[in-house]
């Protein structure tokens, strides 16, 4: 692993670990030797952070203190495929989508910074398409649960609170999805026009990546303790 | 701001091979939790599984393609800090849904819960489902 570089050239190379944070901080100057756009983005991502913990952590208080039997995710979520209800398929084909949204994401960045415009906007308008398929599927979904009478009061498999955690977990990741969608789109439409050629700053990428790739981190939780759990 | 458009530029380029490797792993361990469920694992050994197949896909999303593993330190520990405080809220939370289910089990479920004191919910019988 490569050492990362220094924000100011007068700080010795050998200052690493926490004395680096010591140098970066003590001095009357700029601590984050990153762009602005992106400290910014990582500090709405950390607050983001703490409001979907607070969602899946009510969802664990519901579910520890329920006296019903909750409903088993595998079943309730199960498709029936030609004639065999395959566990959790759709949450499964759900997530391989997007986890393949996050890959080309991470090579719309790379091509972003060696300035290929065209291959980054088309891997970004890649990246939007498979995040539209992903909400489509959810919406699928949710259309399958409440045509079987799952309410956010009630449902007929089980602990009343099933339907309530879930519609409000996968509701509100699935409008940060959309956003994304939306954001995304934009950022490509800037690229493809060639906003970014004269100043060869194509940060703007990587910071709608760091968005994208954590709307993808939360559904890997929401997968493990919704889902799998 | 000379030194930062110099950083910048040569700042999060690297080789695109470690994209598509994370890019496939991830794949794999997606298939591997999914494989939990499909082969119905249960008890420690699948909370095992699903929390490890877990922080090793969010480890690497995180480091690899959110570049955190090649960020300065000052970034990384203000980001990547401040979240372990919400492993406060969640044992509180544990212990305040430990005791509702007891308090519930006590007072007005007693035809599905055998009569017991306030036990951790894991060890008492749960009705089965539906």
């Amino acid at each position: 692993m490569s050492q990362p570089t220094p924000i100011d050239k007068n700080l010795p190379a050998s200052v690493a670990g926490w004395q680096s944070i010591a140098s970066d901080w003590s001095a009357d100057k700029q601590a984050f030797a990153v762009p602005w756009g992106k400290a910014m983005m990582w500090i709405f991502l950390l607050s983001d952070t703490f409001i979907f913990t607070c969602f899946l952590s009510s969802y664990m208080t519901v579910r520890i203190s329920t006296t019903t039997a909750w409903p088993n995710p595998s079943e309730v979520f199960a498709l029936i495929i030609g004639g065999h209800s395959i566990p959790l398929i759709l949450i499964a084909i759900m997530t391989f989508v997007l986890i393949s949204s996050s890959g080309t994401m991470a090579l719309a960045v790379n091509f972003a910074y060696r300035r290929e415009r065209a291959k980054t906007a088309v891997l970004m308008l890649m990246t939007a398409l498979l995040g539209a398929c992903f909400v489509g599927m959810q919406a699928f979904e949710w259309s399958k649960l409440i045509a079987e009478g799952v309410r956010p009061w009630s449902n007929p498999f089980g602990a009343e609170q099933f339907g309530s955690a879930f519609f409000m977990i996968t509701g509100f990741h699935g409008m940060h999805v959309s956003v994304g969608v939306i954001y995304l789109g934009a950022v490509a439409t800037r690229v493809w026009r060639g906003r970014y050629v004269h100043s060869g700053d194509y940060s703007i990428v990587e910071i709608a990546g760091l968005y994208w790739h954590f709307v993808d981190l939360v559904w890997v939780f929401i997968f493990a303790f919704f889902y799998l759990w | 701001m000379q030194h930062l458009d110099e950083s910048q530029e040569h700042g999060q380029q690297h080789p695109i091979g470690i994209y598509l490797k994370i890019w496939a792993l991830l794949f794999v361990l997606s298939t591997c939790s999914y494989l939990v469920d499909y082969f119905h694992l249960q008890g420690y050994l699948r909370w095992f599984l699903v929390v490890v197949f877990m922080l090793l896909k969010a480890g690497l999303i995180v480091a690899i393609f959110m570049h955190m593993r090649w960020e300065r330190l000052a970034l990384a520990y203000t980001i990547l800090i401040p979240p372990l405080c919400l492993l406060v809220l969640m044992s509180i939370l544990a212990s305040e849904g430990d005791y509702t289910f007891s308090a519930r089990g006590k007072f007005f479920d007693h035809q599905a819960l055998p009569a017991t004191k306030s036990l951790p919910h894991n060890t008492i019988e749960r009705p089965a489902a539906q």
